[in-house]
């Protein structure tokens, strides 16, 4: 029986629908027995070992939250020190808090220090485990405990920060953007991260059921939107360049993406809120225009030429 | 110097032993899967956050899926993944 097998067990506690355990199940899946894995805390950490009990059938260690990459780092130091490292693979697990600002400086160490590791950051866009609380990469005018839409505001006001640019700017061989949307995207970048000598670091989209308000049903779907607007692109970065895109085939409005999630509804109420969609939209279209997503259909490219003619 | 001495630091737990606990007690509805429409093609397995659909026969032509329902806590993701609509969510009679 296929639950039997996973090296990621089932019985662990996240909520039904959520993204990231999924996640978890599949990168366990991709990465096989041959891995160490480290978890900053969070709720893959909290939902996968509830004490005695432990979903995980690889090494696996939490300390802090802050520490995940440096204990990462310390565990592929000390497998080369004592002549074991052999083809153990050291991955490092954490949330986008933990990721884009808790353990931030940490993780630039890591980056910055060569460490044969992979860092992978599981990205439900804010600090859920406390209760959605805003992060550095919760998005434009999400709803969020510590971003409240109300009277006073349309939600979180900071743009998402470009933490995959940062990392790459660490001159790393690999970064990437994935999204659970796309097991076979996700499945590609892993093996080909762990091909790799040196830090990798890799951000996966996934979804948070009460953090988004959703329709657990919709996760997969809801992730495929996220890309489908431009509003989460994935792409790769190699040696600081980047060298691929998902393209997009007739790019959907961001309206699909945002109506469908409760930390957005406010967008569709409040007086204002079409400016505010107006603005997403925007988001969307630079990063169309940034990362070339769109996929020009030849005809309507003729078509254009003719136009401008 | 001071003495050696063994410390166990943290918490030391048994791999894979959330199976012991059976989260299909938290669904309200839970995913029933008519083996005629199913072709096997494993996307429900493969969507599934909780690893509870599985192969469990094969009709000569194709694989067929079972549900694990000790684990399904009828989320639908496989439901709405299905590409024949081989999945119904049925509510849970307790
Ligand atoms: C240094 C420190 N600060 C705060 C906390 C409280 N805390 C525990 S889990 C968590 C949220 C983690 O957010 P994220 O990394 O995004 O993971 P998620 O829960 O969203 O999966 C917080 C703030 C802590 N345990 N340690
Ligand atoms: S709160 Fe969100 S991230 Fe945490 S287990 Fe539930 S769905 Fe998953
Ligand atoms: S997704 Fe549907 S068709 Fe595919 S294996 Fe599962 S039940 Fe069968
Ligand atoms: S309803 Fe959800 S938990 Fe149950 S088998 Fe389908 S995907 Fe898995
Ligand atoms: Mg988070």
């Amino acid at each position: 029986m296929a639950a039997l097998e996973d090296l990621y067990a089932s019985g662990h506690r996240a909520c039904a629908g959520c993204g990231c355990a999924l996640f978890l199940k599949t990168l366990m899946r991709v990465a096989g027995p041959d891995v160490i894995v480290t978890n900053s805390t969070g709720c893959m950490e909290v939902v996968s070992t509830p004490y005695p009990e432990s979903a995980w059938k690889v090494p696996w260690i939490h300390s802090l939250f802050e520490n995940n990459a440096p204990v990462a780092a310390g565990i592929e130091a000390a497998l080369k020190a004592t002549g074991r490292k052999g083809n153990t693979k050291v991955i490092a697990i954490g949330g986008d808090g933990a990721t884009f600002d808790i353990g931030f400086g940490l993780l630039s160490g890591v980056m910055e220090r060569g460490h044969d590791i992979l860092y992978i950051c599981y990205d439900n866009e804010a600090y859920m485990n406390t209760g959605i609380q805003r992060s550095g990469s919760t998005p434009y005018d999400a709803s969020t405990t510590t971003t409240p839409a109300g009277k006073m505001s349309f939600g979180n006001q900071r743009p998402k920060k470009n933490v995959p640019a940062i990392m790459a700017a660490h001159g790393v061989p690999y970064v990437a953007t994935t999204s659970m949307g796309y097991p076979a995207d996700f499945t590609k970048k892993v093996r080909k991260a762990l091909s790799i000598e040196g830090p990798k670091y890799l951000q996966v989209h996934a979804t948070c059921v009460p953090g988004w308000g959703i329709d657990g049903a919709l996760s997969l779907e809801i992730l495929r939107l996220a890309v489908e607007t431009g509003l989460y692109p994935l792409y790769e970065y190699e040696n600081g360049q980047i060298t691929s895109v998902k393209k997009i085939k007739n790019r959907k409005p961001v309206k699909e993406y945002l109506d469908k999630q409760k930390r957005y509804s406010h967008l569709f109420k409040m007086p204002g809120g079409d400016r505010e969609i107006e603005k997403i939209q925007h988001i969307a279209d630079l990063n169309a225009k940034h990362f070339n997503l769109d996929i020009e259909e030849k005809a309507t490219a003729k078509e254009k030429e003719a136009k401008e003619e | 110097m001071a003495e050696k001495m063994r410390l166990t630091i943290g918490l030391v737990t048994k791999p894979g032993t959330t199976m012991q606990y059976h989260t299909g007690g938290w669904r309200t509805y839970r995913a029933v899967i008519n083996q005629e429409k199913c072709i096997g093609c494993r996307r429900c397995a493969d969507s599934c956050p909780d690893g509870a659909p599985f192969e469990c026969a094969h009709d000569g032509k194709k694989k067929k899926f079972c549900v694990n329902y000790d684990y399904c806590k009828g989320c639908g993701i496989c439901a709405y993944e299905c590409p024949v609509d081989a999945i119904d969510m049925a509510v849970e009679e307790k």
